[in-house]
């Protein structure tokens, strides 16, 4: 295989905090075009039982994004940008994120494989608040196409 | 939370009602800016056509971000979603025809699971044709 499988079990250390914001959230939520009160109205949300507004189910990706995409860009890797596509993504909550919430991210390369000609890594992201509760872990599968016949 | 949709009154089978959702340019660059995803596929034809995509296309995420409302517009309470796993499987063209793309998303309660708990299996096709695979979430109920 083109990637380097040393960088398997490889963990990043925590990123800086990030703060969610409530507007954050509206703007999430109105590009997937979805007006849900809980996303946009802060008494809709707390009728709910929620501090503040809630976030949709993708919204993590909105700062996970740039932190595994520094991890998969790492030149020593070896894993070229331009032939990378989006195989898998899921999430599993220990609890919904609400506005207001400070976020902490650390990445673990989880495996490293070669398949059908293509390779693939999985990254899972594990995100809890700055004071060590589980929030979510996010895993996704990207596929390099095509750098085992090179 | 809060929803009032009862472990009970669903079973195996149980059909969430569907959901059309239309794309157009715009909205893949509103989610450009909202996820941070700028990759030049999902904006720019002349360098999508250059990678061999027929025509720019839309973020996984969108597709899948949009999907899942068919689970929480059934639900009520978005936290009711405890897990949310997608394959891509095929993309999401996105022409700059005045037309766009259409999403259909449909949803059906597949297992009953521990604790008040079910998972959902969605479908999501764009132009007849299959976008996710094993598009699956597990939802808190009552």
């Amino acid at each position: 295989m083109a990637l380097n499988p040393d960088f398997i079990g490889r963990t990043y250390p925590s990123s800086e905090p990030y703060l969610v914001g409530r507007e954050k959230i509206r703007e999430f939520a109105r590009a997937i075009g979805d007006s849900n009160p809980a996303y946009h109205d802060v008494a809709a949300a707390q009728g709910l039982g929620y501090a503040d507004v809630v976030a949709p189910p993708t919204f993590a990706i909105a700062f996970i994004f740039a932190s595994t995409s520094a991890v998969i860009l790492d030149p020593d890797l070896g894993l070229d940008y331009t032939k990378v596509v989006h195989g898998e993504e899921s999430f599993v909550y220990a609890r919904p994120i609400v506005a207001g919430d400070e976020l902490v991210v650390v990445n673990t390369i989880e495996n490293i494989r070669a398949a059908a000609g293509n390779d693939m890594i999985t990254v899972r992201s594990d995100v809890s608040t700055t004071s060590g509760e589980p929030v979510v872990v996010t895993t996704v599968v990207i596929v390099a196409r095509g750098t085992d016949a090179q | 939370m809060t929803t009032n949709l009862k472990f009970t009154d669903v079973e195996v089978g149980t059909k969430l009602p569907a959901l059309s959702v239309p794309i157009q340019r715009l909205n893949l660059i509103m989610y450009a800016g909202a996820s941070g995803d700028f990759n030049i596929i999902h904006w720019n034809e002349r360098f999508a056509t250059s990678v061999g995509l027929p025509n720019v296309i839309a973020h996984g995420m969108f597709t899948m971000g949009a999907a899942i409302r068919v689970v929480t517009d059934w639900v009520g309470d978005p936290g009711a979603v405890v897990e949310y796993g997608v394959r891509f499987t095929r993309p999401v063209p996105v022409p700059d025809d005045g037309v766009g793309a259409v999403l259909e998303i449909s949803g059906e309660v597949t297992e009953l699971l521990d604790a008040g708990r079910v998972r959902v299996t969605l479908t999501a096709s764009s132009a007849g044709q299959t976008v996710l695979g094993k598009a699956r979430a597990v939802v808190q109920l009552a």
